[in-house]
């Protein structure tokens, strides 16, 4: 099985930008290709997922890098960011939109892109994926945070997943975990028949796997992604280290990319013998 | 050159103007393809054979001219296709029943897919002018990975927003990516706890939001990024 779709090129990388590493969840990879594009006139509006109060997800368009940055961080519950491209071009009159999202959130959006039908005058420009492994309800995460790791959801500033653990940070500086093993139950199901864990189908995808801590693993996939993103290093916005040189580096993606595919491919498996229906690819 | 026909049965003209909508692209269809019948263009009385007719509207099973019409395109076109939500679906005129003046025994309708045998069918009120222009390349390639879709659609004569909760929500699919939601025109569609919520009132029965749910139906050829 291929574990990561194509791409042209893998990096471990970090942005430059301070305002950015001070909000970002891992090396800020996100904020600042966004933030590089929009000041570059590459793109005029991006689609994010901010947060309300108590880490409730919400799409956003943001236009500024001030915008953007405050969207920056993971929000470990759905956000429809896609319900939000339409309002882009014509809310917003953006030309040239960019979107990040999870995998199933950047294949959504190709699926868009090639069938317009719905999506007159919308033209996305560039789509950044975020790897992911699964997503939760919100009353999921609620569950997680409040009941599992003791903290109000109004007093989370962050939340990560890493090294088999969910870590929630809170403003009083301190930091409290529980095994990933017990959020499971807590997953939503509809992650449990999807088999991409890089973003596949983004122009760039990136995520914390395989970089160390600070840092981000970076997939350059498209000829698009590769102009963008070069020109922004070469433009000193990132730091750049080859993947060869990082540990944990590419296996330790390749092994939960693998992970995830096998998992997930039983499962349709299983659905399909309940004479459940699975996502029909044609 | 590639015939084609332009036909309108109970419709509102906008998946025609939607066609046009694609401005210079539109001259480039145009290059390739001899348009032989279309009312609103062209001085043409009669349908034309031809190898393509794009049929918008649905038809009136009152109205006997229509059901003519509706026969004579499938024996005239050697494809059929049902362009927008009203030939394909029934769309607005779903809600139709008639008691209006000057006829109101005109109160039946049926989207063409259910009167004729039709090759493809393209969703939307309208359709986007881009994903027309798509469609037609597609045709005048033969491309039948990318029509397939289209081609699936005209067995499928009955879709709403409720499709959603039948064939995506209720069957622990959805995920809540939230392209229904931005695909349909009458924002019918909320996010709400990352599930959509179809408001049925405002529901037009375009059939948009699960053509693109991209967990019903997920074309391959999307695999390929360059
Ligand atoms: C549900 C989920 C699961 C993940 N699982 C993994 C994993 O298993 N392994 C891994 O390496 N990385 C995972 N990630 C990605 C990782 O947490 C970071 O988002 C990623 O590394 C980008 O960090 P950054 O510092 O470059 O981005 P930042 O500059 O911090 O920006 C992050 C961007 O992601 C967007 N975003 C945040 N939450 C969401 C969301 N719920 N839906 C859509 N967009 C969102 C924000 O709008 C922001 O623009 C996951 C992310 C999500 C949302
Ligand atoms: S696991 Fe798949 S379906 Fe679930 S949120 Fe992540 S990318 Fe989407
Ligand atoms: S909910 Fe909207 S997109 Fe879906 S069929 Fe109804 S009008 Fe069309
Ligand atoms: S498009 Fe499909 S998967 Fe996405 S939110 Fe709508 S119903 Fe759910």
């Amino acid at each position: 099985m291929d574990p990561f779709g194509k791409y042209l090129k893998a990096v471990s990388a970090r942005s430059t930008l301070k305002e950015v590493l001070k909000k970002a969840q891992d090396g800020g990879i996100v904020s600042t290709l966004f933030i590089y594009a929009l000041e570059n006139n590459i793109l005029d509006g991006v689609v994010v997922a901010d947060k309300e109060d108590e880490f409730l997800p919400k799409p956003k368009v943001a236009t500024t890098p001030e915008e953007v940055i405050e969207a920056a961080g993971t929000k470990y519950s759905v956000c429809p960011n896609i319900a939000e491209i339409k309002k882009a071009a014509r809310e917003y009159g953006c030309e040239k939109i960019g979107v990040v999202g999870t995998p199933c959130q950047i294949r959504a959006v190709r699926k868009a892109m090639k069938y317009p039908v719905g999506f007159r005058g919308v033209n996305i420009e560039f789509l950044i994926g975020i790897f992911c492994m699964e997503n939760f309800p919100y009353n999921g995460l609620r569950v997680i945070v409040e009941e599992l790791c003791g903290v109000k959801m109004e007093d989370v500033v962050k939340l990560d997943i890493g090294k088999g653990k969910f870590w929630v940070y809170t403003r009083w500086g301190e930091t409290k975990t529980v095994k990933l093993k017990e959020t499971h139950p807590y997953e939503q199901s509809s992650c449990h028949v999807c088999t991409d864990y890089t973003a596949e189908l983004a122009d760039v995808s990136t995520g914390s796997v395989g970089s160390p801590d600070g840092w981000s693993t970076v997939f350059i996939r498209t000829v698009k992604g590769k102009e963008i993103f070069s020109e922004a290093v070469e433009n000193g916005y990132f730091e750049i280290k080859s993947i060869e040189t990082v540990k944990p580096g590419l296996d330790l993606v390749k092994k939960l990319s693998l992970t995830k595919k096998e998992k997930n491919m039983k499962e349709i498996e299983h659905r399909k013998e309940l004479g459940l229906p699975v996502p029909v690819k044609l | 050159m590639v015939k084609v026909a332009h036909v309108q049965l109970s419709s509102c003209c906008g998946c025609l103007i939607s066609l046009t909508d694609t401005y210079e692209k539109l001259l480039e269809i145009l290059n390739s393809i001899e348009l032989v019948y279309c009312q609103t263009l062209i001085d043409v009385r009669e349908i034309k054979e031809c190898d393509v007719a794009l049929v918008e509207g649905s038809v009136c099973l009152e109205d006997h001219h229509a059901l003519e019409v509706a026969k004579e395109v499938r024996e005239k076109a050697k494809i059929v296709v049902a362009l927008g939500a009203c030939a394909a679906f029934g769309g607005l005129t779903r809600y139709c029943k008639g008691n209006q003046l000057p006829k109101p025994v005109n109160s039946s309708f049926s989207p063409l897919t259910e009167v004729i045998k039709v090759d493809y069918s393209i969703p939307g009120c309208p359709p986007s002018p881009e994903a027309i222009y798509s469609f037609i390349k597609a045709l005048l390639n033969n491309d039948e990975a990318y029509l397939k879709p289209y081609k699936l659609l005209a067995e499928m004569p009955e879709v709403c927003g409720c499709d959603l909760l039948y064939k995506v929500v209720n069957k622990e699919l959805c995920m809540g990516c939230g392209t229904c939601s931005a695909s349909c025109p009458t924002r019918a569609i909320t996010m709400v706890d990352g599930r959509p919520v179809v408001d049925p009132v405002l529901c037009i029965k375009c059939g948009l939001c699960s053509f693109q749910c991209p967990r019903i139906l997920y074309p391959s050829l999307l695999e390929e990024i360059e």
